[in-house]
């Protein structure tokens, strides 16, 4: 593969890698104020609203980044690829335009009045503009996820003499058939990953004897929802394998690292080397025939492997196999969590179990890496096409010459390390501040600020 | 078909409309950006910011929206253009970053604050410099070869780009300042319109500069300004120019609050249609029109549905952000 396009592909894994967390922390975040508001106007309680207050702030920051992170990947698709602009533009275009259209304004216009608009608009039209913030987020995913899922699984489309991808039906280009697992999934993902932040901190302030009734009502609240998304969580991800199974095997394959076939049952390969060019899986530790369990609900269901598929069609191995085990891995982690977080509950420990207090502290990034390694694993999963079987990453890219596009990924590195570093810095210590009654929406004297910003383009 | 090719002519028209939307909103608050270092003290920074705070972020969307809808509507201008804008598009991007995260950030440090001011500025200016050199850069034209941009990273620096960046910044800055007479009272009005006077000059000079430099570009340029019986109608547009901007100055001398925003926005709109007169039909001049870049009509109407329906909407609800957020800012905030 030619340095440029390598590079290329550097810098998208990069840029999106850290864009990835901001959508992720603020679908959840806006949903969770959402409900904040909710009770807050439903009981009239103040905890629920010192809780919103304190959470708002850190949303502010988090939708910030998320917004000037995810302009940058709206513009890389041509900076970049722009042979996939040109020829999936029509497609991919107008899915993006309508992401704009219907959350990124959405989000934009309400976010000033969230943010700084409690005593100019009364508690009704506040709590609309929190709800509107809390669809826009999840109409974005929506949007990118249907784009998605489209290069995944493309449906619903002819080509045209300059090579370009038309559609023929929105319907079937929209609900492709990998979309509906893979929203359910990246949603559910979005949900616990900041129930988990939130629950870290809950557990920090709870293990510093800040044990005020906002930061009780927060773990609480945390831990119900690791307890029971995270189970549903793992369901959604297992139909969704079986879904890309169907429609993408050779990615299943990769990441299970199945290269031979196995006519009378396939092994679940724990832990092993994978080896791409040999094209076998060193030092497997492996359970007899638990993948066609997993796969095809039947201990001795035959499983294709990598080897009846042209070797140019692989992806890379490797890669996948480790970040998809790391993805399952957290998965039944945070599922673990979940389950003692309710057997603490029942035996009426729940706030002072220090084990749990602990583990849950432990687990606040446990989602978000879970999240990028699922990422990885979809993404590198569906190489080495942009579009799945349609078209070549290789025949992607722009004709750029190698040192602009290591430059630009060596300029995204430094500010991208400089401007979330910082920001990461900043939430960590507005986290350290626990949440005390009487919460402000700011740390200091701070007139308003931003209306956040917009975009997430997940892609 | 009839229809399919009125249906890009009218995408053209949308995607113009939002670029210029995009021009209008985001350039008083990247105007602000620039003269940033010029506001002395807390005082006077904090009230700034406070003006924009509230509305940037909806601001920038239309970027987003121009950049997304010309990929949308014309997949093949934007796959040519934005390799051909390699360099400032991402360096746009990156002050875009800067900038936008010093808004959140500059609040939420002492030690730090001069950094993020800093950063705002240095991002609010490159980021404007950078649209500037890319309006240029488009406007001196750009090699395609087939389908693909065929130029090499750096044929975009040009002395023309520069003095377009440039002017773009002069544009936007007295927009900021002229924003800013609107926003606030006493003393920091008054440093405003002392800003707006020398920002003023320098964006008139800027447009006179591109307006005789743009036709010698290339001959269908100066065939379209000049050629008879077309100079009738595009002579009236440095006219109005002219009239514009001696009404600007007129409206500084006599500290009346709004005129000079408007008159600033009458500025950029006649810039912009003089812009439209040169370029018209092309996207990417001299190569590819309007037609060739199309995406098939399946797209365009698509989209064209939900642009119909949304944008009315969207009007109203920034336009309601908009009326939340009025009057003079104090330094005190909302809550």
């Amino acid at each position: 593969m030619p340095a440029a396009i390598l590079l290329a592909r550097a810098q998208f894994a990069f840029t999106m890698a850290f864009h990835i967390l901001f959508p992720a922390i603020s679908i959840g975040l806006a949903s969770y104020l959402a409900v904040l508001e909710g009770l807050w106007l439903l009981s009239g309680r103040d905890t629920y609203l010192n809780l919103y207050k304190y959470w708002l702030k850190i949303f502010a920051t988090v939708f910030g980044m998320g917004v000037v992170s995810g302009l940058v990947m709206s513009y890389q698709f041509g900076s970049n690829w722009s042979t996939f602009a040109d020829r999936a533009g029509p497609i991919i275009g107008p899915l993006m335009a309508y992401e704009v259209l219907t959350a990124f304004f959405l989000e934009a216009g309400f976010l000033g009045i969230m943010l700084f608009g409690l005593t100019r608009v009364g508690r009704t039209l506040h709590y609309i503009a929190t709800l509107a913030v809390a669809v826009g987020t999840l109409t974005s995913a929506f949007w990118i996820l249907a784009a998605n899922s489209w290069m995944q699984t493309p449906a619903g489309f002819g080509t045209n003499a300059a090579g370009q991808f038309i559609p023929l039906s929105w319907q079937q280009i929209i609900f492709n058939p990998s979309f509906p697992y893979r929203l359910v999934h990246m949603v559910l993902a979005a949900y616990l990953s900041t129930a988990l932040v939130v629950g870290s901190v809950a557990a920090f302030h709870m293990l510093r004897r800040h044990d005020t009734p906002e930061v009780r009502r927060m773990f609480s609240m945390a831990m119900w929802m690791a307890a029971l998304v995270a189970p549903l969580q793992i369901i959604a991800g297992d139909m969704h394998g079986l879904n890309t199974l169907e429609h993408q095997p050779a990615k299943i394959l990769a990441l299970e690292g199945h290269f031979e076939s196995s006519p009378h049952g396939a092994p679940l390969i724990l832990f092993g080397l994978p080896d791409q060019a040999a094209g076998r899986v060193r030092a497997a530790i492996e359970i007899p025939n638990l993948s066609s369990l997993i796969l095809k609900h039947d201990l001795h269901a035959p499983l294709a492997g990598l080897n009846t598929i042209p070797r140019a069609d692989w992806p890379p191995v490797p890669v996948i196999f480790w970040t998809f085990r790391i993805m399952v891995g957290l998965g039944f982690a945070i599922l673990a969590l979940g389950i003692t977080s309710l057997v603490m509950r029942a035996r009426g420990s729940l706030y002072s179990s220090r084990l749990l207090l602990r583990a849950a502290l432990l687990m606040g990034p446990a989602g978000i890496v879970a999240v990028i390694a699922g990422w990885f694993t979809t993404e590198v999963g569906r190489q080495p096409f942009t579009i799945y079987h349609e078209l070549r990453t290789l025949d992607s890219a722009s004709p750029l010459a190698a040192p602009a596009v290591a430059a630009s990924l060596a300029a995204f590195a430094v500010v991208y390390f400089t401007v979330f570093g910082a920001g990461a810095f900043y939430i960590l210590r507005m986290m350290r501040a626990p949440p005390h009654a009487g919460e402000s929406p700011t740390p200091e004297a701070v007139p308003q600020r931003s209306a956040g910003i917009v975009p997430r383009g997940l892609v | 078909m009839v229809a399919d090719a009125a249906l890009s002519y009218v995408w053209a028209l949308i995607v113009a409309l939002a670029v210029f939307a995009y021009i209008v909103m985001d350039g008083f608050d990247l105007g602000i950006g620039i003269l940033f270092p010029l506001f002395r003290g807390e005082h006077e920074r904090g009230t700034v910011m406070n003006t924009i705070a509230p509305v940037w972020d909806g601001n920038e969307t239309w970027l987003i929206l121009g950049g997304g809808g010309l990929m949308a509507a014309f997949p093949l201008a934007y796959a040519i253009i934005m390799p051909a804008l390699y360099t400032p598009v991402i360096a746009m991007l990156l002050g875009l970053i800067f900038r936008g995260v010093a808004f959140e950030f500059r609040w939420r440090t002492q030690r730090g604050r001069r950094f993020w001011d800093g950063a705002f500025f240095a991002g609010s200016s490159l980021a404007a410099c950078m649209q500037g050199v890319a309006l240029g850069a488009i406007l001196q034209g750009i090699h395609v070869e087939g389908r693909h941009y065929g130029g090499g990273w750096w044929d975009w620096l040009s002395p023309f780009s520069i003095l377009t960046g440039l002017s773009l910044m002069a544009g936007y800055a007295t927009l900021g300042a002229s924003w800013i007479i609107l926003k606030t009272e006493h003393e920091l009005q008054q440093h405003a319109y002392r800003l707006a006077l020398r920002c003023g000059l320098a964006l008139v000079i800027g447009i006179a500069a591109v307006s005789l430099a743009t036709p010698m570009l290339h001959s269908q340029y100066s065939d379209r300004w000049f050629a008879w019986p077309n100079v009738l109608l595009s002579a009236q547009v440095p006219l109005l120019v002219l009239i514009a901007a001696v009404l600007f100055f007129f409206a500084l001398k006599h500290h009346w609050e709004r005129a000079p925003f408007f008159l600033t926005l009458g500025l950029f709109t006649l810039s912009y249609v003089g812009l439209g007169i040169s370029v018209f039909p092309f996207l990417v001049p001299a190569t590819i029109t309007i037609a060739d870049a199309a995406a098939p009509a399946s797209s365009q109407r698509f989209m064209l549905v939900g642009t119909v329906v949304l944008i009315p909407i969207i009007a109203a609800y920034t336009g309601h952000a908009y009326w939340v957020f009025r009057g003079k800012v104090g330094t005190e905030g909302y809550h």
